[in-house]
């Protein structure tokens, strides 16, 4: 077999890399002799290559890749060239050797371009060779690099795949084409054009220079492959340059490797390609596990983006929420389940004997006192044990870092999710471009319903003339005065309501405290819930009374929507706080019941030990159920209770209005319009509209009060995420059954951060009340995992003690000292200062940029302008002369820019001529390799071959480069 | 994903009847530029007005589905369809005249009276809402 003789050929080629001169010429004209004596044999070789060509052809793989007919024609194309060029080789033989001998003798180092390559792809044709000798194991690599290529290529142009499965619909008998065998069949016809040239050219040495070259070259391509998504080019010309540059990357590759490195290279290869494969399934993956994914895009073309933004927004929120569950459950109540002391063993796990009749109550279930008071859902089941189990999981502890770290980690999505949205629309802001805006990007593709583009078109056109009107500032104050009136009179009512809704809450948490005093077991399902169903009523009925309100004021809908915003968070936020304070009047009154309760019962229990020990001293101490022991009012739980019963109400309530507010008026006013007077549909009830901003504040107050909650009632987020759940789908229902897109469709994208803002916002004040519970506040004496502390967070302190070494301990302690603790807070501060001045600069540098591009941009147009009219002039004076050289001059209008354009335009509007060399290729008869290298050289002098990739944001100018 | 879908519903074709565009849209990325498409052609729309297409190149797109009559510029009269199709021809021509007026006010920056290339994706990149609007859904 030719093997040894191509080994030896490679070795040559290897020491071509390497070294330069002379022996380049001595070692190409050897390979050469070997060559010609092994070409009888090499013959044979190729036809046993075809052969297992076939072979692996009928192996059918299942992907087809390319019509067989595409190939077959390939195939008989490249036999026929074959024959020829075997024919010519034949023929040539003699020469050459002579040739050869000339040439050294000469001792010339050429250094054409065309014999570089030449030499190169000789080369490569040999590895290639060798590697088919090599057998199956090669093979097999390579079909392995040829799936990971086809992958790629799938990714890469998404609708590559999708031409792909067409053919393979249309050709599904031919079905056994392996792919890799006809990228193999690629390369050899390659290889055929490589033959053919060898005659023609003669070999050279390949210099470390060239070599560079190539490297160059296969980066470039391979920059080509990545960018080439974002190119305006028609999808033929991307499909053909991605394969001809995946071939070439594929098959060049493997050539800038040395020697023994070069396996270990095209592993490497192999891997980072697999790698890659495995990211992009990763990927596909992720996509494929994004929740309600089609549910929200269906929304988004019946309703435009706004409504979906809201869901989007949701969903974000649910992502969030089942984190905080996963820490609360993981960490808190499945430990506390699992390992800690059973129900009943204590008297804090245990329902108290007065309860017992009622706690199976179904009333257990929004009320959750009962069995779900004394459970792992509240704070006052847990143990004060400091390490629980055989795994001594330290349950105080762990309680108290969970309640740390949601609100930590609460906080740092929030920011992060706030400075990625201010990254992405940074810049957005400049209103320079109003009605070009206005023109352009305020149609909504997405919008796919007819409804939803009436409505569309409707307020693109009312915005249009509202423009038209502050841009002619007709806007005639006619009675600024009256205006003024109404508008103080509209924030007046509105104050009142708000100081109405903070008195009646207040009220009403009074009341019930009375109520609890006196026994809830006495008082009506209102009387005890008076509190959650008067928030809820509020929450529900203030902002349509806001909404009239706000008609009196006669503001832009823009500013009214913002003040009906401000008003709604003002409400909210108040009811919040009342409720809060009103919460604290409670705690404190508990404080003092535990008090007594405490001293009854050390009382109680002195008599009981006097009794027992003067009864009989050695009789064994009467075992009292836990269920009898008296105990104090733990008012934690009592808060916890509090918020939960909130959420549920809030739940209740919000799904009620959506079903009645929403779906019982739509199936009135759909059915009800056949025998009415006027019509129900177009006129009054109509259907109603998404409200998208009350929504997402509704959203952001229930979000705000888990967070306050959560400490208390580690049982919150996983009732958030139910309600979350629920409400997605209930929702989502509700949108597309019975509302209607709004007619006022107002930016979304806009808006994002102003409602992240609002989180932050409510997420600090709801943090604020909790934490201040938590520093301040003595824990219960009898309840919850903090029981007998002083204070909540001592159990960080008795952690140091017992759990670190003591000299951790003292570090800590020294550590916190305030010599030391003063200091570090100063350095902070420093350090923000300084940060925030610099932004600040950094600020003022842009502002001072974005001017002096105006400047520019006017200065620009000035020039332009002079450039015009004297080109205009010139043109009179033409015209003068003749009319058709007039117009030609017309176009070419003296400015440079233009001149370019048109040249722009010529390669990318006239779609017929695809570049030539691409669609010639396979008729070419020089090597392929550094033919794109050449074609960039020529085709745009002055630039740099590489300069169309990095010239990302100025694409359009890539046709000009590829085209000519 | 998970959204594969072989077989256009007649709703979903019905749906798209709504975009004022459509006509340009299917002109723009024809071959013949009357809206006859090739699968090809078909494929390029789609994945130019897909999520994941590059900002330059929608823009670029953009500007062919807006210039009306196919001169590499968006004039005056390209304009004025525009408006007219947005706003189903609602306003008058006073006020037509006056947004279109307004528009080549402060995107021409070359200051020859129409949009090139160059002006449209200048503007064009920096509007807030292009990237979330300019595509499409099957």
């Amino acid at each position: 077999m030719p093997r040894a003789g191509l080994i030896t050929a490679e070795n040559n080629s290897d020491i071509d890399l390497e070294f330069t001169g002379d022996e380049d010429e001595v070692s190409t004209f050897q390979e050469e002799l070997e060559r010609g004596r092994h070409r009888g044999r090499r013959r044979d070789g190729d036809r046993e290559k075809k052969k297992r060509g076939n072979r692996r052809r009928k192996g059918a793989s299942k992907e087809t890749v390319e019509g067989e007919e595409e190939s077959q024609n390939r195939l008989e194309k490249r036999e026929r060239r074959r024959k020829r060029a075997k024919r010519h080789q034949e023929a040539r033989g003699r020469e050459r050797d002579e040739e050869e001998q000339a040439k050294i003798k000469s001792g010339k180092k050429a250094k054409t371009r065309k014999k570089v390559k030449n030499e190169k792809t000789r080369k490569v044709e040999e590895k290639e060779e060798e590697e088919g000798e090599a057998g199956e194991r090669n093979a097999k690599g390579k079909m392995k690099h040829g799936g990971a290529k086809r992958e790629e290529k799938k990714e890469d142009g998404g609708k590559h795949t999708v031409k792909e499965k067409a053919q393979e619909v249309k050709k599904k008998k031919h079905k056994t084409v392996v792919e890799t065998s006809s990228e193999e069949e690629m390369s050899e016809e390659a290889n055929e054009d490589n033959e053919e040239e060898e005659k023609e050219l003669r070999p050279e040495s390949l210099s470390p220079e060239e070599l560079e070259n190539l490297k160059e070259a296969v980066d470039e391509r391979k920059k080509l492959i990545q960018s080439l998504r974002g190119k305006p080019w028609p999808m033929k010309k991307k499909l053909v340059t991605l394969r001809e540059s995946q071939e070439f990357v594929e098959k060049y590759e493997g050539a800038l490797g040395k020697g023994k490195g070069r396996r270990l290279y095209a592993y490497k290869v192999m891997m980072s390609k697999k790698w890659m494969k495995f990211q992009r399934d990763f990927e596909n993956f992720k996509t494929v596990c994004i929740p309600w994914e089609m549910k929200i895009k269906e929304i988004e073309s019946h309703f435009g983006s706004s409504v979906a933004s809201y869901f989007i927004f949701l969903r974000w929120m649910y992502g969030i929420n089942m984190i905080l569950f996963g820490l609360t459950f993981g960490l808190v109540m499945v430990p506390e389940a699992l390992m800690g002391r059973p129900y009943g063993s204590i008297s804090r796990k245990t329902v108290p004997r007065a309860e017992e009749a009622s706690a199976m109550d179904f009333a257990v279930l929004w009320d959750c006192g009962g069995y779900a008071q004394y459970s792992v859902l509240f704070y006052g089941y847990y143990n004060s044990q400091r390490a629980i189990g055989w795994l001594k999981f330290r349950m105080p502890l762990s309680y108290f870092l969970v309640g740390v770290g949601t609100v930590a980690y609460s906080y740092m999505v929030v920011i992060r999710t706030m400075a990625r949205n201010s990254n992405e629309s940074g810049g957005g802001d400049d209103n320079s471009f109003n009605f070009s805006w206005k023109m352009f990007t305020s149609w909504d593709y997405l919008i796919g319903n007819p409804e939803t583009a009436d409505n569309k078109f409707a307020s693109i056109t009312t915005s249009f003339k509202e423009a038209i009107l502050e841009e002619q500032e007709s806007h005639k104050d006619d009675n600024i005065h009256l205006t003024r009136f109404l508008r103080v009179l509209a924030n007046f009512l509105v104050l009142c309501c708000l100081a109405g809704s903070g008195y009646l809450i207040y009220f009403v948490v009074r009341r019930s405290q009375k109520f609890a005093l006196d026994g809830l077991d006495t008082h009506t399902w209102w009387e005890r819930n008076e509190v959650n169903m008067v928030m809820s009523l509020l929450g529900m009925f203030c902002p349509m009374l806001f909404d009239v309100i706000s008609a009196l004021e006669n503001y832009h809908p823009r500013v009214a929507l913002q003040w009906q915003l401000g008003r709604i968070f003002a409400l909210f936020l108040g009811n919040l706080y009342t409720f809060i304070i009103a919460l604290m009047d409670e705690i404190n009154l508990k404080r003092e019941e535990e008090m007594i309760i405490k001293y009854n019962i050390s009382m109680w229990e002195a008599s009981f030990y006097n009794s027992s020990v003067s009864g009989n001293s050695t009789a064994p101490p009467v075992i009292i159920q836990p269920a009898d022991v008296p105990r104090g009012p733990c008012w934690e739980t009592m808060v916890g209770q509090e918020f939960v019963r909130l959420i549920i109400s809030d739940t209740m309530t919000t799904y009620i209005t959506l079903l009645i507010g929403d779906f019982l008026r739509a199936v009135l006013v759909r059915f009800l319009n056949y025998c009415w007077c006027w019509d129900l549909e177009a006129g009054f009830p109509s259907y109603s509209e998404f409200d998208v901003s009350g929504n997402v504040l509704s959203l952001i107050f229930n979000q705000g009060m888990i967070w306050m909650g959560a400490f208390y009632a580690p049982c919150l987020p996983a009732l958030n995420v139910l309600r979350l759940h629920v409400s997605m789908y209930l929702q989502c229902w509700a949108v597309m059954c019975c509302n209607v897109p709004q007619e006022r469709v107002f930016k979304a994208s806009g808006s994002n951060n102003f409602y992240m803002a609002m989180l932050l916002v409510i997420l600090f004040l709801s943090t604020l009340p909790a934490i201040y519970t938590i520093v301040t506040i003595p824990p219960s004496f009898d309840c919850g995992p903090f029981s007998g502390k002083k204070r909540m967070f001592d159990v960080i302190a008795e952690t140091l003690e017992s759990d670190f070494p003591a000299w951790f301990g003292k570090v800590f302690s020294s550590a916190s000292n305030p010599g030391l603790v003063l200091p570090f807070i100063l350095l902070m501060v420093l350090a923000i200062y300084y940060l925030q001045s610099t932004s600040k600069s950094y600020k003022e540098v842009n502002v001072e940029l974005k001017k002096k591009l105006q400047a520019q941009n006017e200065e620009n147009k000035k020039k332009n302008k002079r450039a015009a009219l004297k080109a205009q002039t010139d043109l009179e004076e033409a015209r003068n002369a003749t009319s058709q050289t007039a117009q030609q001059q017309q176009e070419t209008d003296g400015d440079e820019k233009h001149a370019s354009r048109q040249r722009l335009h010529h390669g990318t509007t006239g779609h017929n001529p695809p570049p030539p060399d691409h669609e010639r290729r396979p008729l070419a008869t020089r090597a392929p390799v550094p033919r794109p290298y050449h074609h960039d050289n020529h085709g745009t002098p002055g630039y740099l071959p590489g300069f169309s990739q990095q010239s990302e944001p100025r694409l359009y100018r890539v046709p000009s480069l590829q085209r000519h | 994903m998970g959204n594969k879908q072989t077989i256009f519903t007649a709703e979903q074709l019905d749906a798209y009847q709504d975009n004022p565009f459509r006509q340009r849209i299917a002109e723009a990325f024809s071959e013949d530029g009357e809206g006859n498409m090739t699968l090809e052609d078909f494929l390029d729309m789609f994945s130019v007005l897909s999520e994941m297409a590059p900002r330059d190149l929608k823009a670029y797109y953009a500007f062919k589905i807006y210039d009306f009559n196919n001169d590499d510029f968006i004039c005056k009269a390209d304009l004025e369809k525009t408006v007219n199709k947005l706003t189903r021809s609602e306003l008058t021509e006073d006020e037509v005249r006056m947004v279109c007026e307004k528009v080549i006010d402060e995107c021409d920056l070359d200051n020859d009276g129409r949009l090139s290339l160059e002006d449209f994706q200048h503007m064009i990149v920096r509007a807030p809402d292009f990237l979330s609007t300019f595509h499409i859904r099957i």
